[in-house]
C-alpha cells in the first residue's frame, strides 16, 4: 500500500484543516459528559502491520461517545452548517453517495429514522461534525481498544455471546433501514454499538490501507494476511479485525457507504 | 504505520510528493487508480460486445465468432440470504446473486473490460481474482471495491481453459466460504467440440454456526473454517440444488458436458457420476483432453475440470463427491435425469429376483442336487474310460504318497516293509489286500490285538487316523499303498471311506 495513495488522501485533509477552523464556528451543543464512555488506557495490537512498525501501540485513557451519531443529530449539524447539506457539499469532501438515503437536504424521510445511526457520510463530513462539537474522531488504535471490550470483560474475543453477535452482524447484509442506536447492547465500558450497528470512521483510517490484493500485502511486509503468508499477522484467526481493516482500506475520505457512520471522541482531560 | 497523531504524517507527504515527481503513476502499485488503458489501434478496432452471463446450472451459448473481440463484463457483488437446506437459510456473498457466481464465457485472444460493482447493501468491500487473468493478483487489487462502488480493469485472455474466479479480500476463507466463486471459460480459438447439453456445477464447503439443516438463519463460523470442519459440502450452493425438479436433464444419445469447479475454500473433490463413465476429461480444466474413460476425477480447491460423456440409457445418474460422507451427510449430491428408450443390452435392469438362502442351500436346493448328479456322471464317465481312469488313479496314488510320507512311513517305512515282529509290512501284504473295507476301517479307527500278516503274528497298536485325515486323504493313501511295492488294486473312493466311517 501505497504511501503515495496516502498522500493523495492527505492533501485534501490539509486543505480541510485550513477550512475547518472556519467551519467550526457555531456548532450544536456538545452532548453531555454522561453520554460519553470512559475507555481505560490499554494496549492495541494491530492484526497485521509493517515489519518496521511496533507490535503494540499504547493508548492513553480517553472518552468515547456511548452511541454513534444519529440522523437527528447530523440533521441538526447540517441545519447549522448549510455547506454540509447534500445539495451544497463540495465534491472534494463528499461524493454522490453523501446522505443519499435522506429524503432531502434537511429532511430525513422513511429510510433515515431520527434515532438510527447516520450513514453515507464522508470522512471529511464526520470530522467536520466532530470539530463543530468541540471534539474529534477517535484514532484507529483508540477505536480498536474500545471495540475489543466484551459485554462483561475487557476482552470480548473470549466471550462466546459477544463473538456470536459480532459474527452474526458481520455476515449480514445491511438492511435498508437501520435500527435505533439504543438497540445496541453496551460493552463493559458503557459504549454501545461499536459492533452490530454500523462501521465507523476513525481519524486515521487510511493507515490501515491494504492493496486490495490481500496476498501481496504479506509479501510486502504490509498489512493484510491471506492465503500465502501468516508472517505479518499477529492473530490470523481474528477474522473480524481483518474485515475492519479491509473495509477501512477500501475507503476514500470523500466516500461513504450505507453501513458506515461515526462517533466522536475526546481526550480524558481536555487541554 | 501506526502514528497516533495525523500531524506526524507531514514527512510522508513530502516523500510522496517527491515520488510523484519521480515516477509514473502506475509504478505506485496495483491499488492506485491508474486511468483507462490506451488501446492500440488494432485492439481499439475490435468489435465490442457485452458478455452474456449465465446463472448456474446454465452456461452461456458457445462462442461462434472466430476472431477476437472486446468483451465487456459487468458483474455485481451482492450479499444475499437464501435457502441452504430445508428450513434453513444462510447469508451468502455472491457474484451475480447466485452460488456459484455467474458463468463467464469468452474466447482466447479477447480483450476484456471488466466491471465489478459492489452493491450498496454490502457489508464489506470485495474484489475478484480471476485465474484466467495473467497479471499480479489476477485482478484482485484492481477490483478492490467498497460497498456502493464500482471498479474497472482490462485484461487480455491469453490462455484457453476453464478457470475459477473468487474473492481475494481478507479474510479470504470467509469470503470464499460464503460463496464468492465462479467459473470463467476461455474457449480455445477453434472452439470446443460440440456437445448437446452443457451444464455448470461447482462444489463448495460451508462452515455454518449451527448443525446441518439445523433450521433458522445460519452464518459463517470462523473456528469451524479454521479447523476445516465443514457443516455442508454442496453443489451449487444449497442442499438439493440439482435434485428433483432442479435436476440436470438429457436425452438418450446426447453428449453431456459438465463444467465443474471447486470453490473450496478448503476441500478437494473426488468428482464422480454414478453409473456413467467420463468419455473425455479436460483434466484440471486445461485446454486439451488429457484422459478418456475416467470413473472419478480429482478437482482441487480453486481448480476445475471439463467432462464429456454420452448418455446411452435412461435413468437418474447421481453426481457426488466420492468422499462419500460429504455426499451422504453434508449435501454433495446432484442428479442428471436421462429420458428416452431403454437399451437392455447395454443395461438390462433387474432381470431376476430369487430367494437366496446362503450356505443353507447346499443340501436341498435344486442347483445342489443337479451338481451332485453331474459329478456322479463325471465319475461314471471316468470309470468307463480306461485312459482317463488310469490317469485319475495315478493322480490319487501321487496324492496318497504324500499322505503316507507324512503319517505312515515312520512305522511301515518308506519301502512299506514294516519292521519284522513289531510293525506289519504293507508291501505284498495278504492281510491288506484281502479285505478293502477292513483296510479302510483300520486306517479310520486303528487296530490293536494280534493279527497274522504273511504268516507272521503281530500284536501291537495302530492309532486311529479318522480324526487326522479326511475321507479323501484316506482314499488316496489306501490307493497308494494298495498299488505300490508289488501290490495292485482298484483305486479307493471317497464314497467307500464315507460308508465305513458312517458305520
Amino acid at each position: 500500500m501505497s504511501r503515495l495513495r496516502c498522500a493523495f488522501l492527505r492533501l485534501p485533509r490539509l486543505l480541510l484543516a485550513l477550512i475547518g477552523a472556519a467551519l467550526a464556528a457555531g456548532g450544536a451543543a456538545p452532548r453531555g459528559g454522561e453520554a460519553m464512555a470512559t475507555i481505560p488506557a490499554g494496549v492495541y495490537r494491530p492484526v497485521s502491520r509493517a515489519t518496521t512498525d511496533p507490535e503494540t501501540v499504547a493508548v492513553a485513557a480517553f472518552r468515547l461517545d456511548a452511541l454513534p451519531v444519529t440522523n437527528a443529530e447530523f440533521l441538526a449539524f447540517v441545519v447549522a452548517h448549510p455547506r454540509w447539506r447534500r445539495s451544497r457539499v463540495s465534491p472534494l469532501f463528499a461524493d454522490e453517495t453523501y446522505l443519499r438515503h435522506w429524503a432531502g437536504d434537511t429532511e430525513l424521510g422513511p429510510l433515515a429514522p431520527p434515532d438510527a445511526p447516520v450513514v453515507n457520510v464522508s470522512w471529511f463530513a464526520a470530522r467536520a461534525y466532530a470539530r463543530a462539537e468541540g471534539r474529534r474522531l477517535p484514532l484507529l488504535a483508540e477505536w480498536e481498544l474500545a471495540a475489543a471490550a466484551g459485554y462483561a470483560t475487557p476482552r470480548g474475543r473470549d466471550e462466546p455471546d459477544f463473538n456470536r453477535d459480532l459474527y452474526a452482524w458481520l455476515a449480514r447484509p445491511t438492511p435498508d433501514v437501520l435500527p435505533a442506536v439504543s438497540s445496541a447492547r453496551p460493552n463493559i465500558h458503557g459504549a454501545r454499538g461499536l459492533h452490530g450497528l454500523v462501521w465507523e470512521w476513525v481519524d486515521d483510517f487510511d493507515t490501515a490501507m491494504v492493496t486490495g490484493e490481500s496476498r501481496a500485502d504479506a509479501a510486502r511486509d504490509q498489512n493484510l494476511f491471506c492465503g500465502g503468508a501468516a508472517a505479518a499477522a499477529s492473530d490470523p484467526g481474528d477474522y473480524a479485525a481483518f474485515m475492519r481493516q479491509a473495509l477501512r482500506s477500501s475507503l476514500k475520505a470523500r466516500q461513504g457507504t450505507a453501513s458506515l457512520g461515526f462517533r466522536c471522541a475526546a481526550d480524558l482531560s481536555p487541554p | 504505520m501506526n502514528s497516533i497523531r495525523p500531524s506526524s504524517r507531514l514527512p510522508g507527504l513530502l516523500l510522496a510528493a517527491l515520488a510523484l515527481a519521480a515516477a509514473p503513476a502506475f509504478a505506485e502499485g496495483p491499488s492506485a487508480v491508474v486511468g483507462p488503458v490506451h488501446l492500440p489501434p488494432d485492439v481499439a478496432a475490435l468489435p465490442v460486445e457485452q458478455a452474456v452471463l449465465a446463472s448456474p446450472p446454465h452456461v452461456p451459448p458457445p462462442i461462434t465468432r472466430r476472431t477476437p473481440a472486446r468483451v465487456v463484463v459487468n458483474l455485481e457483488v451482492k450479499e444475499v440470504t437464501k435457502r441452504i437446506a430445508d428450513g434453513t437459510e444462510y447469508t451468502f456473498w455472491t457474484y451475480g446473486g447466485t452460488v456459484p457466481g455467474s458463468f463467464i464465457r469468452i474466447r482466447a485472444g479477447d480483450v476484456v473490460e471488466f466491471h465489478l460493482n459492489n452493491h450498496p447493501s454490502s457489508k464489506l468491500p470485495h474484489n475478484i481474482d480471476l485465474h484466467a487473468v495473467t497479471g499480479a493478483g489476477g485482478g484482485a487489487a484492481s477490483t478492490f471495491t467498497a460497498p456502493g462502488h464500482s471498479s474497472q480493469f482490462t485484461f487480455k485472455a491469453l490462455n484457453p481453459g476453464l478457470y475459477v474466479y473468487h474473492c481475494a479480500t481478507a479474510p479470504v476463507p470467509m469470503h470464499i466460504g460464503n460463496g464468492m466463486y465462479g467459473l470463467i471459460l476461455v474457449e480455445p480459438e477453434e472452439g470446443l467440440p460440440p456437445a448437446d447439453k452443457e451444464y455448470y456445477v461447482m462444489q463448495g464447503d460451508f462452515y455454518a454456526n449451527g448443525a446441518y439443516a439445523g433450521g433458522g438463519l445460519q452464518t459463517f463460523d470462523t473456528p469451524k473454517s479454521i479447523d476445516e470442519h465443514p457443516t455442508y459440502v454442496l453443489f451449487n450452493g444449497a442442499v438439493g440444488s440439482l435434485v428433483g425438479d432442479n435436476a440436470l436433464t438429457a436425452e438418450v444419445g446426447q453428449r453431456v458436458r459438465l463444467f465443474f469447479g471447486v470453490g473450496g475454500p478448503n476441500l478437494t473433490s473426488s468428482f464422480h457420476v454414478i453409473g456413467e463413465i467420463f468419455d473425455k476429461v479436460w483434466l484440471e480444466g486445461g485446454n486439451r483432453v488429457a484422459q478418456e474413460n475416467v470413473q472419478t476425477t480429482l478437482v482441487p480447491a480453486g481448480g476445475s475440470t471439463i467432462v464429456d460423456f454420452k448418455v446411452e440409457v435412461p435413468g437418474t445418474f447421481i453426481l457426488v463427491d466420492h468422499s462419500l460422507s460429504r455426499a451422504f451427510n453434508k449435501g454433495a449430491i446432484g442428479m442428471l435425469k436421462v429420458s428416452g428408450a431403454a437399451d437392455r443390452v447395454v443395461y438390462s435392469g433387474k432381470e431376476v429376483d430369487a430367494v437366496y438362502l446362503g450356505s443353507a442351500a447346499e443340501a436341498g436346493s435344486v442347483a445342489a442336487k443337479r451338481q451332485d448328479e453331474l459329478e456322479q456322471k463325471i465319475a461314471a464317465e471316468i470309470k468307463a474310460n480306461p485312459a482317463i481312469a488310469g490317469l485319475a488313479k495315478e493322480v490319487r496314488i501321487e496324492k496318497g504318497k504324500q499322505v503316507y510320507m507324512q503319517n505312515c512311513f515312520a512305522c511301515h517305512l518308506p519301502s512299506g516293509e514294516g519292521m519284522a515282529g513289531v510293525f506289519p509290512p504293507l508291501a505284498k501284504s495278504d492281510f491288506l489286500q484281502a479285505d478293502r473295507e477292513r483296510a479302510i476301517r483300520i486306517v479310520l479307527k486303528g487296530l490293536s490285538g494280534p493279527v497274522t500278516v504273511n504268516g507272521q503274528t503281530y500284536n501291537g497298536v495302530m492309532p486311529p487316523q479318522g480324526e487326522v485325515l479326511n475321507p479323501e486323504q484316506i482314499a488316496d493313501v489306501l490307493t497308494y499303498v494298495t498299488n505300490s511295492w508289488g501290490n495292485s488294486a482298484e483305486p479307493f473312493t471317497v464314497d467307500e471311506v464315507r460308508k465305513v466311517k458312517g458305520e
